[in-house]
Protein backbone atom coordinates (compact mmCIF):
# COMPACT_ATOMS: atom_id res chain seq x y z
CA UNK A 1 0.00 0.00 0.00
CA UNK A 2 0.95 3.33 -1.08
CA UNK A 3 1.32 5.24 1.95
CA UNK A 4 -1.10 6.91 4.61
CA UNK A 5 -2.39 9.99 5.74
CA UNK A 6 -4.21 11.78 8.24
CA UNK A 7 -7.88 11.02 9.41
CA UNK A 8 -9.37 13.68 11.84
CA UNK A 9 -13.20 13.12 12.99
CA UNK A 10 -14.17 15.69 15.37
CA UNK A 11 -18.07 15.77 16.51
CA UNK A 12 -18.88 19.02 18.38
CA UNK A 13 -18.42 17.69 21.73
CA UNK A 14 -14.85 16.09 21.26
CA UNK A 15 -12.13 14.56 18.67
CA UNK A 16 -12.96 11.40 18.07
CA UNK A 17 -10.25 10.17 15.74
CA UNK A 18 -6.86 11.45 14.62
CA UNK A 19 -4.21 9.38 13.61
CA UNK A 20 -2.94 8.20 10.24
CA UNK A 21 -4.69 5.75 7.78
CA UNK A 22 -4.57 4.42 4.41
CA UNK A 23 -7.71 4.86 3.14
CA UNK A 24 -11.19 5.64 4.79
CA UNK A 25 -14.74 5.55 3.10
CA UNK A 26 -16.55 8.34 3.72
CA UNK A 27 -20.37 8.43 2.97
CA UNK A 28 -20.60 11.83 0.91
CA UNK A 29 -23.91 13.09 -0.09
CA UNK A 30 -23.99 11.95 -3.54
CA UNK A 31 -22.71 8.31 -3.01
CA UNK A 32 -20.17 6.51 -0.77
CA UNK A 33 -16.54 7.85 -1.64
CA UNK A 34 -13.06 5.86 -1.15
CA UNK A 35 -10.09 8.19 0.04
CA UNK A 36 -6.40 7.37 -0.41
CA UNK A 37 -3.58 9.46 0.29
CA UNK A 38 -2.91 12.42 -2.45
CA UNK A 39 -6.54 12.53 -3.76
CA UNK A 40 -7.70 15.93 -5.09
CA UNK A 41 -8.81 18.40 -2.51
CA UNK A 42 -12.94 18.47 -2.23
CA UNK A 43 -15.50 19.62 0.53
CA UNK A 44 -18.09 17.38 0.79
CA UNK A 45 -21.09 16.85 2.65
CA UNK A 46 -22.04 14.07 4.10
CA UNK A 47 -25.13 12.02 4.35
CA UNK A 48 -26.07 9.48 7.75
CA UNK A 49 -23.62 6.51 7.04
CA UNK A 50 -20.86 4.22 8.06
CA UNK A 51 -17.13 5.26 7.71
CA UNK A 52 -14.55 2.54 7.40
CA UNK A 53 -11.08 3.22 8.54
CA UNK A 54 -8.45 0.72 6.56
CA UNK A 55 -5.31 0.77 8.12
CA UNK A 56 -2.28 -2.38 7.48
CA UNK A 57 -4.33 -3.46 4.68
CA UNK A 58 -7.37 -4.12 7.05
CA UNK A 59 -10.31 -2.77 7.96
CA UNK A 60 -9.72 -1.31 11.41
CA UNK A 61 -12.74 0.52 11.77
CA UNK A 62 -16.52 1.52 11.55
CA UNK A 63 -17.74 4.92 12.57
CA UNK A 64 -21.50 5.82 12.12
CA UNK A 65 -21.99 9.43 11.87
CA UNK A 66 -25.10 11.16 10.45
CA UNK A 67 -24.09 14.05 8.74
CA UNK A 68 -21.58 16.68 8.70
CA UNK A 69 -19.02 18.11 6.31
CA UNK A 70 -15.67 16.73 5.01
CA UNK A 71 -12.46 18.37 4.07
CA UNK A 72 -10.13 16.40 1.81
CA UNK A 73 -6.63 17.44 0.53
CA UNK A 74 -4.00 15.63 -0.61
CA UNK A 75 -2.16 14.60 3.03
CA UNK A 76 -4.92 15.03 5.31
CA UNK A 77 -8.79 14.75 5.72
CA UNK A 78 -10.82 16.49 8.54
CA UNK A 79 -14.27 15.13 9.18
CA UNK A 80 -16.96 17.41 10.51
CA UNK A 81 -19.80 15.12 11.99
CA UNK A 82 -22.42 16.82 13.27
CA UNK A 83 -22.59 13.15 15.87
CA UNK A 84 -20.27 10.61 15.70
CA UNK A 85 -20.54 6.53 17.71
CA UNK A 86 -18.62 3.34 16.61
CA UNK A 87 -21.33 1.25 15.20
CA UNK A 88 -20.76 -1.47 17.89
CA UNK A 89 -21.64 1.24 20.33
CA UNK A 90 -24.82 1.66 18.41
CA UNK A 91 -28.02 0.34 19.92
CA UNK A 92 -31.23 -0.71 17.96
CA UNK A 93 -33.14 1.50 20.61
CA UNK A 94 -31.45 4.66 20.14
CA UNK A 95 -31.90 3.62 15.93
CA UNK A 96 -35.49 2.96 16.37
CA UNK A 97 -36.28 6.22 18.92
CA UNK A 98 -34.62 8.42 15.66
CA UNK A 99 -36.27 6.94 13.20
CA UNK A 100 -39.36 7.58 15.33
CA UNK A 101 -38.24 10.92 15.60
CA UNK A 102 -37.58 11.86 12.19
CA UNK A 103 -40.50 10.19 10.92
CA UNK A 104 -42.82 12.39 13.28
CA UNK A 105 -40.92 15.29 11.77
CA UNK A 106 -42.63 13.91 8.22
CA UNK A 107 -46.05 14.01 9.14
CA UNK A 108 -47.10 18.25 8.29
CA UNK A 109 -44.56 18.91 5.81
CA UNK A 110 -47.54 19.80 3.17
CA UNK A 111 -47.48 23.49 4.57
CA UNK A 112 -44.42 23.95 5.00
CA UNK A 113 -41.42 25.29 3.27
CA UNK A 114 -39.07 22.86 0.65
CA UNK A 115 -36.14 23.42 2.83
CA UNK A 116 -37.62 22.55 6.11
CA UNK A 117 -38.95 19.36 3.70
CA UNK A 118 -35.71 18.74 2.69
CA UNK A 119 -33.83 18.79 6.67
CA UNK A 120 -36.56 16.32 7.44
CA UNK A 121 -36.05 14.18 4.53
CA UNK A 122 -32.22 14.10 5.05
CA UNK A 123 -33.23 13.55 9.03
CA UNK A 124 -35.26 10.40 7.78
CA UNK A 125 -32.37 9.36 5.57
CA UNK A 126 -29.88 9.68 8.54
CA UNK A 127 -32.02 7.84 11.04
CA UNK A 128 -32.87 4.73 8.76
CA UNK A 129 -29.29 4.33 8.12
CA UNK A 130 -28.62 4.48 11.97
CA UNK A 131 -31.20 1.87 11.73
CA UNK A 132 -30.05 -0.48 9.02
CA UNK A 133 -26.21 0.05 10.61
CA UNK A 134 -27.72 -0.98 13.88
CA UNK A 135 -29.26 -3.46 13.08
CA UNK A 136 -26.83 -5.30 10.78
CA UNK A 137 -24.97 -8.44 12.23
CA UNK B 1 -20.98 47.45 74.29
CA UNK B 2 -22.35 43.55 72.91
CA UNK B 3 -23.17 41.29 75.14
CA UNK B 4 -20.74 38.13 75.76
CA UNK B 5 -24.27 35.93 74.32
CA UNK B 6 -24.97 38.49 71.72
CA UNK B 7 -20.91 37.83 70.79
CA UNK B 8 -21.17 34.27 70.51
CA UNK B 9 -23.94 33.90 68.59
CA UNK B 10 -23.00 36.13 65.81
CA UNK B 11 -19.51 34.23 66.00
CA UNK B 12 -21.84 30.95 65.54
CA UNK B 13 -23.74 32.83 62.56
CA UNK B 14 -20.99 33.49 60.76
CA UNK B 15 -19.19 29.99 61.32
CA UNK B 16 -21.37 28.72 59.75
CA UNK B 17 -21.70 31.03 56.89
CA UNK B 18 -18.07 30.34 55.99
CA UNK B 19 -18.96 26.56 55.77
CA UNK B 20 -21.38 27.36 53.32
CA UNK B 21 -19.02 29.48 50.80
CA UNK B 22 -16.94 26.55 51.69
CA UNK B 23 -18.74 24.23 50.79
CA UNK B 24 -19.80 26.14 47.59
CA UNK B 25 -16.16 26.80 46.92
CA UNK B 26 -15.65 22.93 46.20
CA UNK B 27 -18.42 22.68 44.29
CA UNK B 28 -17.36 25.57 41.63
CA UNK B 29 -14.33 24.14 41.65
CA UNK B 30 -15.20 20.41 40.51
CA UNK B 31 -17.72 22.48 38.12
CA UNK B 32 -15.30 24.31 37.06
CA UNK B 33 -13.01 21.49 35.66
CA UNK B 34 -15.29 19.74 34.01
CA UNK B 35 -16.70 23.22 32.28
CA UNK B 36 -13.50 23.48 31.36
CA UNK B 37 -12.45 20.06 29.86
CA UNK B 38 -15.81 20.38 27.75
CA UNK B 39 -14.72 23.45 26.31
CA UNK B 40 -11.17 22.17 25.47
CA UNK B 41 -13.16 18.70 24.27
CA UNK B 42 -15.17 21.29 21.69
CA UNK B 43 -12.17 23.39 20.67
CA UNK B 44 -10.75 21.29 17.56
CA UNK B 45 -14.30 21.25 15.91
CA UNK B 46 -14.79 25.01 16.42
CA UNK B 47 -10.75 25.16 14.99
CA UNK B 48 -11.44 22.65 11.47
CA UNK B 49 -14.58 24.27 11.11
CA UNK B 50 -12.97 27.90 10.82
CA UNK B 51 -10.46 26.31 8.04
CA UNK B 52 -13.08 25.20 6.36
CA UNK B 53 -14.73 28.09 6.41
CA UNK B 54 -12.47 29.83 5.59
CA UNK B 55 -10.82 28.99 2.44
CA UNK B 56 -14.82 28.35 1.42
CA UNK B 57 -16.01 31.53 2.91
CA UNK B 58 -13.53 34.11 0.48
CA UNK B 59 -14.48 32.02 -2.65
CA UNK B 60 -18.42 32.82 -2.26
CA UNK B 61 -18.90 36.55 0.29
CA UNK B 62 -17.50 38.06 -3.12
CA UNK B 63 -20.60 36.90 -5.40
CA UNK B 64 -23.61 39.11 -4.91
CA UNK B 65 -26.11 36.51 -3.98
CA UNK B 66 -23.68 35.36 -1.32
CA UNK B 67 -26.28 33.92 1.78
CA UNK B 68 -27.12 36.48 3.82
CA UNK B 69 -26.05 34.51 7.31
CA UNK B 70 -22.38 34.71 5.88
CA UNK B 71 -22.61 38.83 4.47
CA UNK B 72 -25.77 39.81 6.59
CA UNK B 73 -28.30 41.89 4.66
CA UNK B 74 -25.94 44.58 3.67
CA UNK B 75 -27.29 46.87 5.84
CA UNK B 76 -26.29 48.47 9.63
CA UNK B 77 -29.15 49.56 11.29
CA UNK B 78 -30.71 46.93 13.62
CA UNK B 79 -28.17 45.80 15.64
CA UNK B 80 -28.89 42.32 17.55
CA UNK B 81 -26.86 41.93 20.62
CA UNK B 82 -27.13 38.26 22.34
CA UNK B 83 -25.97 39.01 26.09
CA UNK B 84 -25.25 35.82 27.67
CA UNK B 85 -24.65 35.40 31.99
CA UNK B 86 -25.32 32.64 33.72
CA UNK B 87 -28.19 31.48 35.78
CA UNK B 88 -26.85 31.83 38.99
CA UNK B 89 -24.93 34.67 41.07
CA UNK B 90 -22.88 34.72 44.24
CA UNK B 91 -19.98 34.52 41.42
CA UNK B 92 -18.82 38.05 42.04
CA UNK B 93 -18.56 40.92 39.74
CA UNK B 94 -19.67 37.95 36.54
CA UNK B 95 -23.08 38.86 35.76
CA UNK B 96 -22.83 42.45 36.26
CA UNK B 97 -19.49 43.15 34.32
CA UNK B 98 -21.27 41.15 31.14
CA UNK B 99 -24.24 43.81 31.92
CA UNK B 100 -22.26 46.94 32.33
CA UNK B 101 -20.59 46.11 28.90
CA UNK B 102 -23.74 44.92 27.51
CA UNK B 103 -25.72 48.58 28.64
CA UNK B 104 -22.68 50.81 27.42
CA UNK B 105 -23.01 48.95 23.82
CA UNK B 106 -26.53 49.57 24.16
CA UNK B 107 -26.12 53.01 24.40
CA UNK B 108 -23.30 53.94 22.03
CA UNK B 109 -25.37 52.23 20.16
CA UNK B 110 -28.76 53.80 20.52
CA UNK B 111 -26.51 57.45 20.24
CA UNK B 112 -25.65 56.29 16.55
CA UNK B 113 -29.24 56.34 15.97
CA UNK B 114 -29.13 52.46 15.52
CA UNK B 115 -31.95 50.13 16.63
CA UNK B 116 -31.35 47.66 19.34
CA UNK B 117 -32.49 44.17 20.14
CA UNK B 118 -31.47 42.25 23.18
CA UNK B 119 -31.94 38.13 23.02
CA UNK B 120 -30.51 36.96 26.14
CA UNK B 121 -29.07 33.79 27.28
CA UNK B 122 -29.02 33.21 31.44
CA UNK B 123 -31.87 34.23 33.77
CA UNK B 124 -28.90 37.17 35.55
CA UNK B 125 -28.26 39.06 32.55
CA UNK B 126 -31.97 39.06 31.26
CA UNK B 127 -32.88 40.39 35.03
CA UNK B 128 -29.99 42.75 34.97
CA UNK B 129 -31.32 44.22 31.73
CA UNK B 130 -34.75 44.69 31.83
CA UNK B 131 -34.47 47.14 34.47
CA UNK B 132 -33.39 49.56 31.98
CA UNK B 133 -34.04 48.06 28.16
CA UNK B 134 -37.00 45.72 28.63
CA UNK B 135 -38.55 47.24 25.41
CA UNK B 136 -35.60 45.91 23.56
CA UNK B 137 -36.05 42.31 24.79
CA UNK B 138 -36.86 39.94 21.91
CA UNK B 139 -36.12 36.71 23.51
CA UNK B 140 -34.94 34.44 26.52
CA UNK B 141 -33.17 31.60 26.66
CA UNK B 142 -32.34 30.16 30.00
CA UNK B 143 -30.77 26.86 30.79
CA UNK B 144 -31.30 26.46 34.04
CA UNK B 145 -31.83 22.84 35.46
CA UNK B 146 -29.47 21.70 32.87
CA UNK B 147 -26.03 19.77 34.10
CA UNK B 148 -24.36 19.98 30.98
CA UNK B 149 -25.04 21.95 27.70
CA UNK B 150 -25.16 20.19 24.82
CA UNK B 151 -24.45 20.98 21.23
CA UNK B 152 -28.21 21.01 20.56
CA UNK B 153 -28.86 23.58 23.16
CA UNK B 154 -26.81 25.77 20.99
CA UNK B 155 -28.55 24.80 17.79
CA UNK B 156 -31.65 25.68 19.00
CA UNK B 157 -30.37 29.31 19.85
CA UNK B 158 -29.25 29.61 16.48
CA UNK B 159 -32.45 28.42 15.02
CA UNK B 160 -34.05 31.20 16.62
CA UNK B 161 -31.35 33.73 15.56
CA UNK B 162 -31.44 32.89 11.47
CA UNK B 163 -35.17 32.63 11.84
CA UNK B 164 -34.86 36.63 12.84
CA UNK B 165 -32.70 37.12 10.01
CA UNK B 166 -34.73 35.55 7.68
CA UNK B 167 -37.64 37.73 8.90
CA UNK B 168 -35.65 40.68 8.40
CA UNK B 169 -35.47 41.62 12.34
CA UNK B 170 -32.30 42.73 12.07
CA UNK B 171 -28.98 43.61 9.77
CA UNK B 172 -25.90 42.93 12.36
CA UNK B 173 -25.78 40.27 15.33
CA UNK B 174 -23.18 40.29 17.75
CA UNK B 175 -22.48 38.10 20.78
CA UNK B 176 -21.42 39.48 23.81
CA UNK B 177 -19.86 36.91 26.97
CA UNK B 178 -17.28 36.37 29.12
CA UNK B 179 -14.27 35.22 27.58
CA UNK B 180 -12.54 32.72 30.01
CA UNK B 181 -8.62 34.17 30.28
CA UNK B 182 -8.18 32.24 33.24
CA UNK B 183 -9.50 30.84 36.44
CA UNK B 184 -9.24 34.37 38.23
CA UNK B 185 -9.95 36.59 35.26
CA UNK B 186 -13.24 36.71 32.63
CA UNK B 187 -13.28 39.31 30.29
CA UNK B 188 -16.52 40.49 28.73
CA UNK B 189 -16.16 40.50 25.38
CA UNK B 190 -18.08 40.48 21.74
CA UNK B 191 -18.13 38.65 18.74
CA UNK B 192 -19.62 39.67 15.69
CA UNK B 193 -21.76 36.72 14.08
CA UNK B 194 -23.33 38.18 11.31
CA UNK B 195 -22.27 39.18 8.96
CA UNK B 196 -19.22 36.65 9.75
CA UNK B 197 -15.75 37.87 10.27
CA UNK B 198 -13.74 36.27 7.63
CA UNK B 199 -9.91 36.39 8.06
CA UNK B 200 -9.19 37.28 4.12
CA UNK B 201 -5.40 38.77 3.94
CA UNK B 202 -4.37 36.00 5.65
CA UNK B 203 -5.99 33.27 4.39
CA UNK B 204 -5.36 34.67 0.94
CA UNK B 205 -1.77 34.60 0.88
CA UNK B 206 -1.62 31.42 2.99
CA UNK B 207 -4.32 29.21 0.78
CA UNK B 208 -2.51 30.61 -2.46
CA UNK B 209 -1.59 26.70 -3.22
CA UNK B 210 -4.44 24.57 -1.99
CA UNK B 211 -7.24 27.18 -2.74
CA UNK B 212 -8.86 24.95 -5.87
CA UNK B 213 -11.33 22.65 -3.81
CA UNK B 214 -14.12 20.71 -5.94
CA UNK B 215 -17.42 20.53 -4.52
CA UNK B 216 -20.20 18.06 -4.01
CA UNK B 217 -22.99 18.89 -3.93
CA UNK B 218 -22.15 22.80 -5.43
CA UNK B 219 -20.60 25.34 -3.26
CA UNK B 220 -23.60 27.36 -2.70
CA UNK B 221 -25.31 24.20 -0.86
CA UNK B 222 -22.37 22.99 1.32
CA UNK B 223 -22.39 26.80 2.00
CA UNK B 224 -25.81 26.61 3.14
CA UNK B 225 -25.15 23.77 5.42
CA UNK B 226 -22.33 24.91 6.83
CA UNK B 227 -22.84 28.84 7.84
CA UNK B 228 -25.57 27.30 10.36
CA UNK B 229 -23.18 24.41 11.94
CA UNK B 230 -20.90 27.36 12.25
CA UNK B 231 -23.05 29.86 13.95
CA UNK B 232 -24.06 26.92 15.83
CA UNK B 233 -20.27 26.41 16.63
CA UNK B 234 -19.53 29.70 17.88
CA UNK B 235 -22.37 29.90 20.35
CA UNK B 236 -21.87 26.40 21.70
CA UNK B 237 -18.57 27.84 22.37
CA UNK B 238 -19.47 30.99 24.05
CA UNK B 239 -21.69 29.16 25.60
CA UNK B 240 -19.24 26.99 27.19
CA UNK B 241 -16.77 29.42 28.03
CA UNK B 242 -19.25 31.69 29.70
CA UNK B 243 -19.54 28.53 32.14
CA UNK B 244 -16.85 27.79 32.53
CA UNK B 245 -15.69 31.68 33.65
CA UNK B 246 -18.66 31.42 35.77
CA UNK B 247 -17.79 28.44 37.95
CA UNK B 248 -14.01 30.24 38.05
CA UNK B 249 -15.77 33.65 39.56
CA UNK B 250 -17.78 31.93 41.36
CA UNK B 251 -14.89 29.69 42.81
CA UNK B 252 -13.04 32.99 42.95
CA UNK B 253 -15.93 34.84 45.01
CA UNK B 254 -16.31 32.22 47.38
CA UNK B 255 -12.63 31.90 47.76
CA UNK B 256 -12.80 35.81 49.27
CA UNK B 257 -16.10 34.95 51.00
CA UNK B 258 -14.41 32.05 53.13
CA UNK B 259 -11.50 33.95 54.03
CA UNK B 260 -13.65 37.30 54.78
CA UNK B 261 -15.37 35.11 56.88
CA UNK B 262 -12.56 33.84 58.83
CA UNK B 263 -11.51 37.20 59.53
CA UNK B 264 -14.57 38.84 60.86
CA UNK B 265 -14.45 35.58 63.03
CA UNK B 266 -10.89 36.50 63.97
CA UNK B 267 -11.94 39.70 65.34
CA UNK B 268 -15.41 38.65 66.80
CA UNK B 269 -13.44 36.31 68.70
CA UNK B 270 -11.05 39.00 70.05
CA UNK B 271 -13.60 41.11 71.33
CA UNK B 272 -15.57 38.30 72.65
CA UNK B 273 -12.61 37.43 74.68
CA UNK B 274 -11.39 41.26 75.72
CA UNK B 275 -15.56 41.67 76.70
CA UNK B 276 -15.41 38.55 78.91
CA UNK B 277 -11.81 39.78 80.56
CA UNK B 278 -13.35 43.09 81.07
CA UNK B 279 -16.82 41.64 82.93
CA UNK B 280 -14.34 39.56 85.00
CA UNK B 281 -11.76 42.45 85.63
CA UNK B 282 -15.03 44.14 86.69
CA UNK B 283 -16.52 41.33 89.28
CA UNK B 284 -12.56 41.76 90.92
CA UNK B 285 -12.82 45.36 91.55
CA UNK B 286 -16.68 44.77 93.06
CA UNK B 287 -15.54 41.94 95.03
CA UNK B 288 -12.45 43.67 96.72
CA UNK B 289 -13.63 47.08 96.85
CA UNK B 290 -16.37 45.52 98.83
CA UNK B 291 -14.28 43.61 100.84
CA UNK B 292 -12.04 46.98 102.09
CA UNK B 293 -15.12 48.29 102.86
CA UNK B 294 -16.44 46.12 105.41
Amino acid sequence: MAGTFQLELVSPARLLLSRPVEMAVIPAAEGEMGVLPGHAPMIVALRGGVISVTEGGQVTEHLFVNGGFAEITPERVTVLADDATPVANLSKAAAATALAQAEAGMVDLQSSTPEKRDQAMVALLSAQAMVATAEAP
Amino acid sequence: MASLKMLRMRINSVKSTRKITQAMKMVAAAKLRRAQSQAEAARPYAERMERMLASLGAAVASSPDAPPLLVGTGRDQVHLLVVMTADRGLAGAFNSGVGRFARARVRALEAEGKTVKILSIGRKGAVYLKREFASRFVGEVSFQGKKTVEFADAAEVVAKISAMLEAGEFDVCTLIYNRFKSVISQIPSEQRLIPAPLPEVQEEAKAGPQAVYEYEPSEEEILAALLPQNLGVQVYRAILENSAGFYGAQMNAMDNATRNAGEMINKLTLNYNRTRQANITKELIEIISGAEAV
